[in-house]
């Protein structure tokens, strides 16, 4: 089994770092998964096994989508990016450009921690 | 160093540490709008004044073949709770006391939990309207028996439906009525709590301080928090026994869509 999700020696990343780490793993894993059944169903002509993959592919999707909203609850300056990008009409990039400027030009994690705050923010989602 | 001045302070980076980590833990639980409103920043302690995109006339402009207006912005509160610490309780939490007294810091964190929670929920006159003020709907009694409350929580969901306010929604409980709900099983056992979330679809949260409850949607846009220093420990001063310090932040909120919340009152006040 490798360990290769740390990019930095594992026994010197805090606790909360390497389940990020892992996490951001299984995002790219579920994504990947989701380009290969993508493919695969592009080019299947059973319609049987057609239906078995986009029944596959849809738990994907799902598993992507609990990575990322775990991700995104970890992360505040993440999630306000993805707020002003996702499930939202007109241009990705424009929208992607504003909502990073508005995210870093005031706040991101290492300006929280230099002004000196406890970085509680919103605790939309958070467990008690 | 900033205004807080914390180098200033007669403490060690590991009594920072503590100190930092017992108010997180104890503020996190209370701040019962951050879990139900939206939440922008913290944009620093310069930070000022929301824009409202708003402007107001002005009786006279400053020559002939001009008009002229003045821009509206609503203007950041500063909330600050001060308390002291005894320094030989830092000393001996340094040597690895594993119990230092921080009960002055306990009381400064709920306190100003309160006062966010007050003021988001209920108002600060003259300078926040709170949700459930800003409400034209009719205020529904919650009654003083908690397994009674699934009746008013459903009639709030039923008057947002109504206005076209869609969910999920969540519901804002003061102290005393959520201890009450925690506490109480209906009929057959079934938890409370659980069946307030199916009617509510969302979270339900302790809000210390507040009078009754408040039903919100949490579909968002219509609560607008804006924090500018987001909840910080500063230093006062200290003497040859104890340090002054605080805890403070600063921030706006607004109301944007009013009918998006109904209050749920109580007849007699709420205990913090």
């Amino acid at each position: 089994m490798g360990f290769d999700q740390y990019h930095e020696p594992p026994e010197e990343l805090p606790p909360a770092t390497r389940t990020f780490a892992r996490l951001c793993a299984s995002l790219t894993e579920e994504a990947e998964a989701i380009g290969w059944y993508e493919q695969r169903i592009a080019v299947e002509t059973d319609p049987e096994a057609l239906a078995v993959m986009r029944d596959a592919q849809g738990e994907e999707f799902k598993h992507f989508a609990m990575d990322l909203e775990f991700l995104l609850r970890r992360s505040p300056a993440w999630r306000e990016i993805a707020q002003g990008v996702l499930f939202r009409t007109g241009s990705i990039v424009q929208h992607g450009e504003e909502a990073e400027a508005e995210a870093l030009e005031g706040d991101g994690p290492d300006e929280a921690a230099q002004d000196g705050s406890l970085g509680i923010r919103s605790l939309r989602g958070a467990r008690r | 160093m900033n205004h807080l001045l914390r180098s200033l302070a007669p403490i060690s980076d590991s009594g920072w540490k503590m100190l930092d980590e017992e108010a997180r833990e104890r503020l996190t639980p209370a701040l019962a709008a951050r879990r139900l409103v939206d939440f922008s920043g913290p944009h620093g302690w310069e930070y000022s004044a929301t824009n409202l995109g708003r402007t107001s006339p002005l009786a006279s402009a400053p020559c002939d073949g001009v008009t002229g207006v003045q821009r509206r912005v609503l203007p950041l509160v500063e909330v600050r709770a001060d308390f002291e610490l005894s320094l030989a309780e830092l000393r001996d939490a340094d040597r690895g006391a594993e119990d230092a007294d921080l009960e002055a810091l306990d009381e400064a964190a709920h306190q100003i939990a309160v006062a966010e929670n007050v003021a988001v929920f209920q108002g600060w006159p003259g300078a926040i309207t709170g949700i459930g003020e800003a409400s034209p709907h009719e205020p529904i009694p919650l009654g003083d028996q908690p397994d009674h409350y699934p009746r008013p929580v459903a009639a709030a969901v039923e008057s947002l439906l109504h206005n076209g306010i869609s969910g999920p929604y969540g519901l804002a409980l003061g102290g005393e009525q959520y201890q009450q709900v925690a506490r109480t099983a209906e009929h057959g056992g079934y938890p409370l709590l659980e069946h307030l979330r199916k009617i509510l679809d969302g979270p339900i949260v302790w809000a210390p301080g507040v009078g009754g409850a408040v039903v919100l949607s949490l579909r968002g846009g219509d609560f607008l928090f804006e924090s500018g220093q987001d909840l910080s420990i500063g230093y006062s001063g200290h003497d040859a026994e104890t340090v002054r310090l605080y805890l403070e932040e600063s921030f706006s909120f607004r109301v944007a869509t009013p009918e998006a919340a109904v209050a749920l009152t109580v007849d007699q006040p709420a205990t913090p």
